[in-house]
């Protein structure tokens, strides 16, 4: 790691204004607002236009994954377009630690920042592995337990808009609703009443009823779950807005939360001691943590199985317990066992219908995404799975066109299962 | 070939057309039957020939009301704005073979582009082509073209095939960059179309049956395989298919087309002639001007402008007829083209040829110099002749040629004629990419394009002759497009489905040309020289090879850079002109006399070298006389001399014997297979170790090689990881063949640590392709693979989770035997590195005291592989290095400032070794680099940092599965011209 990094200062908290690439939308919309609750000033970067992958091609190494040259190329041409002063601005990116190539993301936004001509520019390290130090950069516990739960909420949101859109009788209603509901929540946020369990418990059932009482119709359409690597699978700018595609077609999109990759990530804390006996004195701290996102997950999920109205998720521990006969949970570079986890999970709530995505060439995906399809479609072989790379040069053309070919299929199946259903009915 | 046998269940009269990539295909059914069928190329312009061969049917049409679909990839975007119903045309074909073939297992469909493969028996499956994988109707005209042979004629010659030559089958780019040696050293035309065919086979098997056998009843659908037997003959022998499990039906162009059609009679909507033709005519009127790019000239005054420019670089011409006097020649022998020149005293130009080799450059560079001769008559002396060029050899041995030069020196030699401050230089040729820096009058940086970006100029040549037009009609149709479209610069396979999706956007041709001018310059700028800005260029900078004779390239160029550049008027003969500055010393040439051309014989056969185990494929050329050039050999002992180069101290190959050496022994606990790939080649001491020490017979699968690879070619899931990955499964085949009752790879994140990173973890593909064999291997199982997670950083830890995984299998399995066990395994791991270590040194040693240069050749620990390293370690001592690896020498350099998050092992040594050599006047570093390997695309452009700050050339070397070392050896040669100018300018 450079030594010699450009640190964060207490001075620069007071008038930096410090940029954040979009990936989840709506999660990171109430995230940022409750770290400007903070003193920090943050700007989510929700450009999408094609200048930038051109822009990363021209700064990062050609053979990077995509989500880099993507992430890279937003932030330089945000920095090019004007709009920010680079004596004033600093970036934010996250990093993991593992052993994929995505830790690398934040020296590889610094050299580019240093061709680009931007070498003032401090870069931000998001990560709990500790992995650098900024001075004006504090994850306190107020903080973070309000990040916390804007993960939920943000997972609460994501989950009803995607089965509400597809249905929904008024046009744009879905989206209305969540955006509401998103700034709501942010704003609440700020008084600590609202991040007590009990209110926090209130505000999920009444997200619940809101999207309850969306007018919907009742048709039935084909489910499509989306799996993959973390960025491509959930921005839209890195997946050429697979999921409005995937509407367009008539189809119900089903995404796992962000909160199974948090439950991840800290789980993969606990199986290094366990596996390897390394960072043993961590370890029941871990645990603690561990533990509490349980809880937090078994009252989330809790609040949706007794509003009724809509199917809630998997508890993260059942997820884990699928992917066993398939994976270790020692693989643990990029999404890891979490990716095959999901794609059975899908299958076992009857999402039989998966597209799972990833940067063209990501190493971690070809042990645990593909390299896991044949075991999973032999043990369920009404699955239906096709794996779709991103990458600056592949088309929609043929990532559509791969797309259509699995609607199709499930078409045919579904309009077999109906007649089915008609058979034994008469 | 009109037919009414099928039963086709539709009875009204139903229409369907499928559009592919290259090719329409329309077919009208009615009452079961196939009234008509029609196939043609539609050269890009999907809409009208789509309304024209609909209107060729208006008799059958007229006063109809009928069912319409379309399918196919090229149709999607028609159907859309057309508003015609549209059907996937895999799912189209799965339709109509259900219904006429139920007994089907698989079909295989290779189309234009497309590659498909359905599975009907033991679960139904559908596979397309990825976005990697090359377009195989599409490779292989492109491979004709290579072959100056016409498609038609493939066929034929396939069948006359006495050998199958490896050529790597990933994509086009890749097999050309093995066809064109080939064909340089003069193999038979039907063996290579043959293997053209093999690789074809290969790639769909590889890339698209993942894992899964295809087997039973096969069907073959498509174009290709419709009219070319030797391409069926390659499938069913590589399948092992009987003669009456091929079914190689008469509908196989329209499959797709009749599969719409049965689509479309289900559907409510109807047409009729009228309306079906005017939708159609109707259709992508609204053009998407979103990816549009600036046209390349604003007016026909701009372009006057700029062609005045360029006019001026030239080089004065002087006629052959009246000159007298001395003359030199110089011969560039390209991959695609042979150029020639003659040159006076005075450096002008007496003649020029430029062609295309035709695949055979001796007989073309023979009847040059014949004609030359003819022209110097008595008049004119040639005092010396030099040749460049991948044919370099080949054409200097056939016609005793006085000197052969270096690629790269050639062309910089040319470039500083026109530009005596030139900073760096462009050329792109036909196939390949070069560019060179130059500082202080010496070569500073080499960059060749690596595999993957290559095909640029003959990509444009393919590409017009696809739309019907010669490449200069093609070209010159670009420069006035108003909205180049926006084609990415990746490598070619993109672009051609870039291509397909702006026809669906509506793009003209001229559109497209200039598109793809405009992305062959971005290719070279962002992918291979992967320059940010113009500056970091320089301001002299000189652009050459045939693809710059390209107006909208060069324009493309001077508008990406924004900055204007000197393109000589002979920008293609600049190897040639290079050459022949070069001999300008010479007063007397060795060149074949006019009589001795007379009698020129040449003839080519292929053999195999049995010098050692390498088992080199040679090619003999034999020339009149008697005289004999062999090419092909990795080393000097095919060529009947004992290696002369023994002495040259080479690490990879000391490894390689370290590892061999080490006795598979006989346990009593049976026998335990440990497969040589990836992380094994590390880490084989320590298992071997343990494993001995526990009393198992331990069986190594030993070094690779291309039929191992082969072995278990059948379940790689995932095409685009390494090669090093890839040859895994063919590992552990061997393993069973050899008879081991269970094989040992462990999953380990983290590798040794060596304490000098940010930490030491293995890539995840090196950590977990266990879990990967285990899951699409079958005959692997819980039982028989041992795959557990392993710390190899705690002895007492390892002790004990080997102790607890092995229990169950070794029921009398002690816990001290392990302890003890783990002990030996360290020691022989330890012993191995200090043996390592030592024999580093001792290089380092002799080198220096002999004089000679230290190349290290850094990779990871498996590059040492005689498959997966190709023998480059031996190439390099041939042409006069010591080598040595990473892993033997990184330990006598500290870890230098590294900007970037230094978390893996193997990679840490790498920077490691890069700081030893950046210390050293007297070491070179070369990386070695697999494709697909995404951690180097972070290491690399480390270790060129670590490097160039120490002013130290940097060179890599991409491997994958090529087999020709031609390349490689022009980079090396190239690193070593370099070494010497840099010499003799300071």
């Amino acid at each position: 790691m450079d030594p010699d990094y450009i640190a964060f200062t207490e001075e620069m908290k007071r008038d930096y204004t410090i940029l954040v690439p979009n990936m989840l939308p709506m999660h990171f919309k109430m995230i940022l607002e409750i770290l400007g609750c903070y003193g920090y000033r943050m700007e989510l970067l929700e450009t999408t236009d094609r200048a930038i992958s051109e822009c990363g091609l021209k700064y990062v190494h050609n053979d990077t994954c995509y989500p880099a040259i993507l992430v890279i190329g937003q932030f330089v041409t945000a920095l090019q377009s004007g709009k920010y002063d680079p004596d004033k601005v600093a970036l934010m990116l996250f990093q993991t630690g593992g052993g994929c190539r995505a830790s690398n993301y934040i020296p590889l936004l610094r050299k580019a920042l240093g061709r680009a001509g931007y070498p003032q520019v401090p870069v931000i390290s998001f990560s709990f592995a500790g992995l650098e130090k900024h001075p004006g950069w504090h994850l306190t516990l107020p903080i973070l337990r309000r990040m916390l739960h804007a993960v939920f909420y943000g997972d609460l949101l994501m989950l009803l808009s995607n089965q509400c859109k597809p249905y929904e009788l008024e046009p744009g209603s879905t989206d209305a609703l969540a955006a509401a509901w998103t700034h709501r929540i942010a704003e609440e946020m700020k008084q600590k009443k609202n991040v007590r369990r009990s209110a926090v418990r209130r505000t999920y059932r009444a997200i619940l009823r809101d999207f309850a009482a969306l007018p919907r119709s009742g048709e039935k359409k084909i489910r499509v779950g989306v799996v993959g690597e973390i960025f491509v699978k959930y921005s839209p700018l890195g997946n050429n807005n697979l999921e409005d595609f995937l509407l367009s077609e008539g189809a119900e999109v089903v995404v796992p939360g962000l909160l199974g990759f948090v439950m991840y990530s800290l789980y993969d804390n606990l199986m290094d001691t366990r596996l390897y006996k390394i960072n043993k004195l961590k370890y029941p701290m871990w645990c603690l943590a561990y533990r509490f996102f349980r809880r937090r997950e078994d009252e989330f999920i809790r609040c949706i199985r007794e509003e009724g109205t809509f199917d809630p998720p998997r508890n993260f521990s059942e997820t884990v317990s699928l992917r066993e006969g398939y994976i270790g949970l020692g693989a643990k570079m990029g999404e890891g066992w979490l990716l095959t986890a999901e794609m059975l999970e899908l299958s076992r709530e009857g999402v039989k219908n998966i597209i799972c995505t990833q940067p063209f060439g990501c190493l971690p995906n070809h042990i645990c995404g593909k390299g896991m399809m044949r075991p999973i479609k032999e043990h369920n072989p009404d699955v239906n799975i096709v794996a779709i790379d991103y990458d600056a040069g592949a088309t929609r053309v043929n990532q559509e066109n791969r797309i259509k070919l699995m609607l199709s299929n499930a078409r045919r199946q579904q309009d077999a299962d109906a007649a089915a259903e008609e058979r034994l009915i008469s | 070939m009109h037919s009414d046998t099928y039963q086709i269940p539709a009875a009204d009269m139903a229409v369907g057309i499928d559009i592919g990539s290259t090719t329409a295909k329309l077919v009208i059914t009615e009452a079961g039957r196939i009234l008509h069928q029609c196939y043609e190329r539609h050269f890009s312009q999907v809409r009208q020939k789509t309304a024209e061969m609909l209107r060729q049917v208006q008799s059958l049409l007229l006063g109809r009301t009928f069912r319409a679909a379309i399918s196919g990839s090229a149709g999607l975007g028609l159907a859309e704005s057309a508003g015609i119903p549209f059907v996937q045309e895999v799912y189209a074909t799965g339709e109509i073979v259900r219904q006429l073939e139920p007994e089907t297992s698989a079909v295989i469909e290779l189309g234009g582009e497309d590659a498909k493969i359905i599975f009907f028996q033991g679960g139904f499956d559908e596979r397309m082509n990825g976005s990697c994988a090359g377009g195989t109707g599409a490779f292989i005209d492109q491979m004709a073209t290579l072959l100056d042979v016409p498609v038609e004629d493939m066929d034929r010659l396939s069948q006359g095939h006495t050998r199958i030559y490896p050529i790597a089958s990933r994509c086009g780019v890749f097999a050309k960059t093995d066809i064109q040696p080939l064909l340089n050293q003069g193999a038979r035309k039907e063996d290579i179309v043959a293997s053209i065919y093999q690789a074809v086979v290969n790639q769909t098997i590889a890339g698209l049956a993942q894992g899964r056998r295809i087997q039973g009843k096969v069907m073959f659908l498509g174009g290709p395989l419709y009219y070319s037997q030797g391409l069926r003959d390659r499938f069913a022998e590589t399948l092992k298919l009987k003669p009456e499990e091929i079914i190689s039906p008469p509908y196989a162009l329209y499959a797709v087309a009749m599969g719409a059609a049965m689509y479309a009679a289900r559907l409510q909507e109807t047409f009729t002639y009228d309306s079906l033709l005017s939708a159609i005519e109707n259709a992508g009127a609204d053009r998407d001007q979103r990816d549009r790019l600036p046209p390349l000239f604003r007016d026909q005054a701009e372009y006057d402008a700029f062609a005045a420019r360029h006019a001026r670089a030239t080089v004065p011409e002087r006629d052959i007829a009246s000159y007298e006097g001395d003359a030199w020649l110089g011969i560039d022998c390209g991959s695609t083209t042979t150029k020639l020149v003659l040159i006076s005293r005075d450096r002008e130009l007496l003649y020029t040829y430029y062609d295309s080799n035709r695949g055979n450059p001796v007989s073309i560079v023979r009847e040059q110099l014949m004609t030359l001769y003819r022209l110097c008559g008595e008049r004119i002396r040639i005092c010396g002749a030099a040749v460049t060029g991948y044919g370099e050899e080949l054409i200097k041995n056939a016609f005793h040629l006085d000197l052969g030069v270096v690629e790269t020196v050639a062309h910089y030699t040319a470039a500083r004629h026109f530009m005596p401050e030139v900073e760096f230089i462009l050329d792109i040729g036909g196939q390949d990419i070069k560019c060179f820096r130059v500082k202080n009058g010496a070569i500073d940086t080499i960059m060749l394009n690596e595999a993957c970006s290559s095909g640029c100029g003959s990509f444009i040549e393919t590409f017009a002759r696809s739309m019907g037009q010669s490449i200069e009609e093609f070209s010159k149709a670009g420069l006035f497009s108003r909205a180049p479209v926006n084609l990415g610069s990746r490598c070619t396979v993109f672009m051609n489905s870039s291509v397909k999706q702006s026809q669906k956007d509506g793009a003209t041709v001229e559109d497209i040309s200039a598109g793809l001018s405009v992305s062959v310059i971005k290719n070279a700028i962002y992918k291979v020289i992967r320059a940010g800005t113009a500056d970091e260029l320089g301001s002299h900078i000189v652009v050459q090879g045939g693809t710059f004779l390209n107006d909208a390239v060069l324009r493309a160029f001077e508008q990406e850079l924004d900055r204007n550049v000197v393109r000589p008027s002979i920008a293609g003969l600049m190897g040639a002109y290079g050459a022949a500055l070069r001999v300008m010393d010479r007063r007397e040439s060795g060149l074949v006399s006019p009589a001795e051309l007379e009698h020129f014989t040449h003839e080519s056969r292929s053999a195999v070298c049995h010098g050692c185990t390498n088992q080199c494929h040679l090619t003999v050329n034999t020339f009149s006389g008697g005289r004999r050039f062999i090419s092909g050999n990795q080393c000097q002992r095919a060529l009947g001399l004992e290696n002369s180069q023994e002495s040259l101290p080479n690490l990879y190959e000391f490894k390689r014997q370290y590892l061999a050496a080490l006795d598979s022994g006989s346990g009593r606990r049976g026998s335990i297979g440990l497969p040589l790939a990836l992380g094994m080649y590390e880490l084989l001491p320590l298992w071997h170790g343990i494993f001995r020490a526990l009393d198992f017979t331990v069986l190594c699968s030993g070094p690779s090689s291309r039929r191992i690879y082969e072995k278990g070619q059948f379940s790689i899931p995932s095409d685009t990881a390494c090669y090093p990955a890839k040859i895994m499964h063919g590992h552990i085949e061997t393993l069973w063949e050899m008879g081991a009752d269970r094989i040992f790879y462990p999953c380990l994140s983290y590798n040794v640590d060596e304490k000098k990173s940010d930490n030491h973890y293995n890539c995840p593909v090196v950590a977990y392709y266990s879990e990967l064999l285990r899951g699409n291997i079958q005959s692997l199982n819980d039982g028989n693979f041992l795959y557990p997670y392993l710390n190899i950083n705690d002895p007492k830890e390892l002790a004990r989770e080997l102790y607890r995984y092995l229990k169950p299998f070794v029921p009398d399995l002690r816990k001290h035997e392990v302890r003890a066990a783990v002990r030996a395994g360290m020691e022989a791991y330890e012993t191995y590195r200090n043996a390592l270590r030592q024999e580093g040194r001792r290089a380092l040693d002799v080198a220096r005291s002999h004089g000679d240069r230290i190349l290290i050749l850094a990779g990871r620990p498996y590059h040492i592989d005689p498959e997966i390293g190709h023998g480059i370690d031996r190439l390099a001592n041939s042409l006069g290095f010591a080598v040595v690896s990473e892993d033997s020498v990184f330990e006598l350099a500290e870890l230098p400032s590294v900007h970037v998050l230094n978390q893996w092992t193997y990679h840490a040594r790498l920077y490691r070794a890069a700081h030893y050599a950046a210390r050293h006047e007297d070491t070179e570093l070369v990386q070695l680099v697999s494709f697909g390997c995404g951690v180097d695309a972070i290491t690399t452009d480390e270790v060129r940092r670590i490097l160039e700050k120490q002013g130290k050339l940097y060179t890599q070397i991409k491997i994958d599965e090529i087999t020709n070392l031609g390349a490689v050896r022009i980079r090396l040669r190239s690193l070593l011209g370099a070494l010497e100018e840099r010499a003799c300018g300071s």
